[in-house]
């Protein structure tokens, strides 16, 4: 069934061809990838939270890649390789504008905090209040 | 065939010279996949920004309820498994599509649509709650930051959901003509995205967030 729509192909060859295989392996993996982060934030199951932290956002990324792969069907040769560039693109402009923002903003609260310009008497009791 | 020699005689008349340059699978008429996967690109810079305006906020409470305190974590994981199981009916939609079945494509689709009405009430649920709880957009910086994140992702599933039923009724007039065919994997394109999206959401917003 599926070769007879390569009959006019010229409009379908537009459309990339898709799997059940291919949906079937992103979705068992993007489950596995979904529950343990949920598991480990749920279940309190590290006791240092930064590493919590280090482990979900390293899930996190390998779950996107999977549904970039597996669901939006990226490769390098698609659309003669535009797409490809087209998302290495964006992913440098995101990483720039979250690791810009956090790091500019970081060094404004560490250098001009007020607390940290008085005395720790002083800095106690504000940051107290600012949580 | 006589306009196809026009455009793209530099590989067809001289054979061997410059070849190189197109010589796979060239489609001049695959214009709209390129274009609407640059649109998402662009659609991701958006939630860059969001994303990096809640890293910056996300500990501003200024001496109102924290994330800590309201995010009901349960509710999310009920929420991320309606938009994952979304993503493979989708799927399904498509294959049904490759396989030139209409009905299939329409009821897998309208089975995607409703686990996408199912993600967007249970949110709605959750910001009304949290608005009558007292934590509102303008209650601190952190829940205005939280607000216009997860509110966009939300209401890019609303228009989501919204081109579907469009769809639904292109696809019961027309059929699979190679515009609907094209239409839906738009569309497809664009609900993995915001999965892709969701993914940084539950994982950087309430993951974390609920985080000491």
């Amino acid at each position: 069934m599926s070769e007879h729509t390569h009959d006019h192909d010229h409009h379908d060859a537009d459309i990339p061809h898709v799997s059940l295989k291919e949906y079937a392996t992103g979705f068992v993996l993007a489950v596995i990838l979904t529950v343990i982060p949920f598991w480990l934030v749920m279940g309190d199951v590290l006791e240092s939270s930064t590493t919590t932290v280090m482990v979900i956002l390293g899930f996190a990324l390998v779950q996107i890649v999977v549904h970039m792969v597996f669901f939006l069907h990226m490769n390098f040769h698609s659309e003669g390789g535009w797409n490809m560039l087209a998302l290495i693109f964006t992913l440098i402009l995101v990483f720039i504008t979250l690791a810009g923002s956090l790091w500019v903003m970081h060094n404004l609260n560490v250098n001009m905090m007020p607390g940290m310009m008085e005395g720790a008497s002083l800095h106690a009791p504000l940051h107290a209040q600012s949580c | 065939m006589s306009e196809n020699t026009m455009t793209a005689d530099v590989n067809s008349t001289q054979d061997g010279q410059l070849e190189f340059l197109v010589k796979g699978d060239h489609h001049p008429q695959n214009g709209t996949l390129l274009g609407f996967w640059i649109y998402l690109m662009s659609d991701c810079l958006i939630f860059a920004a969001l994303f990096a305006t809640y890293g910056v906020l996300g500990r501003s409470y200024a001496g109102g309820p924290t994330g800590m305190e309201l995010f009901d974590l349960s509710l999310i994981a009920i929420n991320t498994s309606l938009l994952l199981v979304s993503s493979i009916t989708y799927g399904f939609a498509m294959l049904q599509m490759q396989a030139n079945k209409v009905k299939g494509t329409m009821f897998w689709l309208a089975v995607t649509g409703m686990l996408g009405l199912g993600f967007l009430s249970l949110e709605l649920y959750e910001f009304h709650h949290l608005i009558h709880v007292g934590a509102g957009p303008q209650t601190s910086g952190f829940w205005t930051a939280f607000f216009a994140l997860v509110g966009t992702h939300g209401l890019h599933v609303f228009f989501g959901i919204v081109w579907l039923v469009t769809l639904l009724f292109q696809l019961k007039k027309h059929g699979l003509i190679p515009e609907n065919k094209r239409r839906v994997f738009c569309l497809s394109m664009f609900w993995h995205f915001l999965d892709v999206v969701w993914v940084g959401v539950f994982t950087y917003v309430y993951l974390m967030g609920v985080l000491p």
